[in-house]
């Protein structure tokens, strides 16, 4: 089976402080995965990593013939200025960046499109409101709705799910799996630990260093749990550099 | 005094007030959409530092040239240019924030400026750079001024729409790997040409302000980016029109008289502009059904 993303000893972090220590391993081609961990695991850092705005301190992730555009991303906190005069509608149909780009026109085929994506993220109607006249969830939807247009086969997903109510999530939750039945690739940083035994077939748990990755029930088993907790937060401008992987 | 030569008869008689309304039509829309954009990018003071940061370079081309506007204008948009580039550089190599990187720059590069035209010029020749001279605008600096209100609109209307999103999703257009640096480059550099332009009519002390009182009283008035382009560029005009009126009737100088002109359309505005001003938050209408 094609893997999307191969990890080869991966080392991801900021300043030379790791975050990622050593990661091996590979992200199947169609394959729904949660990752999942303490706070300050590493996680987020794991995305930016796999999408390439973060470089390795060291190993390789290889994205095997993926193109930039060809991964959706959606950050924990998206750097987005919610006070922006902007409509629904308008944030949506970004989502055609790959096509439209720059310069060209937005199609009214582009445009039924984003209308529709709209409908399918519940939010019928929503079109010509402004973004800063959403609820917290509602924008999510917004969010989702774009990520829908950009129809790519990779789909990264930082805490999607953090401060949303139930029914957004539910409903959410029922595009993510709808695109793993399109045979997207889609990884996702997630808390909930019933949520992901419930939807998410693969897991990858690390707490700085990955404790185990493969199927949701093979990893989420108590001793991995209790082991991720023992985590130690740790930042030392003093520790020594770090040898494996040198020998 | 009737209507006609309160409002009219100036600009009939006298070539130079055409001239100075003919360049503050062209400065209102090259600066009104730059200057929302500043606001929604959260940049207003920038366009200040800009602003005292084209001094030294106008200064050596006053030094190099004497009082030529051509000469002048290019040192001022390289110099305005010189500090953009450093700032963005700082702020994207260092952890340092754009807003630090370009107060250090323009300090420098204003305090370069005053050097240089104070060993080198009189104090007339200073006044003349930092307070410009709307009612002296000969043929070669409209030519200028509305050149470079012509490039403006022309360079917005290609990348607006990247504009628009490297200012409401920066990281979005990063990661479908949109050209965001650079159409953040080319933005800096249509504020410092807006600047440079606005310096020949107002002086570079008060060239920002047609910039951004129009522009911040704007956001009172309208809610899409394009309604608020086209506002700002109309406050801007009917500010300059005014203000060059009350210059000539109540003779005062005329840049700051525009300006302030300007700074009251936004004073009603916060108190009374349709959206979010004031008036609109302790007068609250009867609300809807849904």
């Amino acid at each position: 089976m094609t893997a999307a993303f191969s990890l080869n000893d991966v080392t991801l972090g900021y300043d030379r402080h790791p975050a990622v220590h050593h990661l091996t391993g590979r992200f199947a081609t169609g394959s729904l995965t949660a990752v999942v961990g303490p706070n300050g695991s590493g996680k987020s850092t794991l995305l930016k990593g796999l999408i390439g705005l973060l470089a390795p301190l060291d190993g390789r992730v290889e994205r095997n013939g993926l193109r930039q555009g060809d991964i959706a991303y959606l950050p924990q906190q998206a750097e987005i200025d919610r006070s922006f005069p902007i409509s629904v509608i308008e944030t949506v149909l970004l989502g055609h960046w790959r096509t439209m780009g720059l310069f060209r026109p937005v199609t009214r085929a582009q445009r039924r499109q984003a209308e529709d994506a709209l409908v399918a993220v519940g939010l019928d109607g929503f079109g010509r409101r402004p973004i800063a006249s959403l609820s917290a969830g509602q924008f999510q939807r917004v969010l989702f709705a774009r990520m829908l247009l950009q129809n790519c086969p990779v789909i990264l997903l930082d805490e999607p799910f953090t401060a949303i109510d139930a029914r957004t999530t539910a409903d959410l939750l029922r595009v993510v799996v709808g695109w793993h039945g399109e045979g997207r690739t889609i990884i996702a940083v997630l808390h909930d630990l019933d949520q992901v035994r419930e939807n998410f077939p693969d897991t990858l748990l690390i707490a700085r260093e990955p404790i185990a990755w493969g199927t949701t029930t093979e990893v989420l088993r108590a001793d991995h749990l209790s082991q991720a907790r023992q985590m130690a937060e740790a930042w030392d401008d003093r520790a020594e550099i770090c040898r494996r992987g040198i020998a | 005094m009737d209507l006609y030569a309160a409002l009219i008869q100036p600009f009939i008689e006298f070539g130079f007030m055409r001239r100075a309304l003919v360049a503050c039509l062209a400065l209102s829309i090259g600066c009104g959409p730059v200057g929302i954009l500043l606001v929604l990018r959260r940049m207003s003071l920038v366009g200040d530092a800009l602003s005292h940061a084209v001094l030294p370079g106008a200064a050596i081309g006053f030094m190099i040239a004497g009082l030529s506007l051509v000469v002048m204008s290019f040192g001022g948009f390289i110099a305005g240019l010189i500090v953009a580039v450093l700032s963005g550089l700082v702020a994207r190599v260092t952890p340092q924030r754009e807003d630090a990187s370009f107060a250090a720059f323009y300090l420098i590069s204003l305090a370069l400026g005053v050097l240089i035209v104070s060993t080198h010029g009189s104090n007339v020749d200073l006044m003349h750079v930092l307070f410009g001279t709307i009612l002296a605008v000969d043929d070669a600096s409209l030519l200028l001024i509305v050149s470079i209100a012509t490039l403006t609109l022309f360079i917005l209307a290609v990348i607006g729409r990247g504009l628009i999103v490297e200012c409401f999703d920066p990281g979005f257009l990063r990661a479908v790997g949109g050209p965001g640096a650079a159409v953040h480059f080319v933005f800096l550099m249509l504020v410092v040409m807006n600047l440079v332009a606005g310096f020949h009519a107002l002086g570079t002390l008060m060239a920002v302000g047609l910039m951004m009182l129009p522009a911040a009283a704007a956001r009172f008035w309208a809610s899409d980016v394009a309604t608020l382009a086209a506002t700002s560029t109309a406050i801007a005009f009917a500010s300059a029109y005014a203000g060059l009126l009350l210059s000539y009737h109540v003779n005062l100088p005329s840049g700051p008289a525009i300006i302030l002109v300007a700074g009251g359309v936004y004073i009603v505005s916060v108190a009374a502009g349709p959206r979010g001003s004031l008036w609109a938050r302790f007068l609250p209408r009867r609300h809807l059904e849904a």
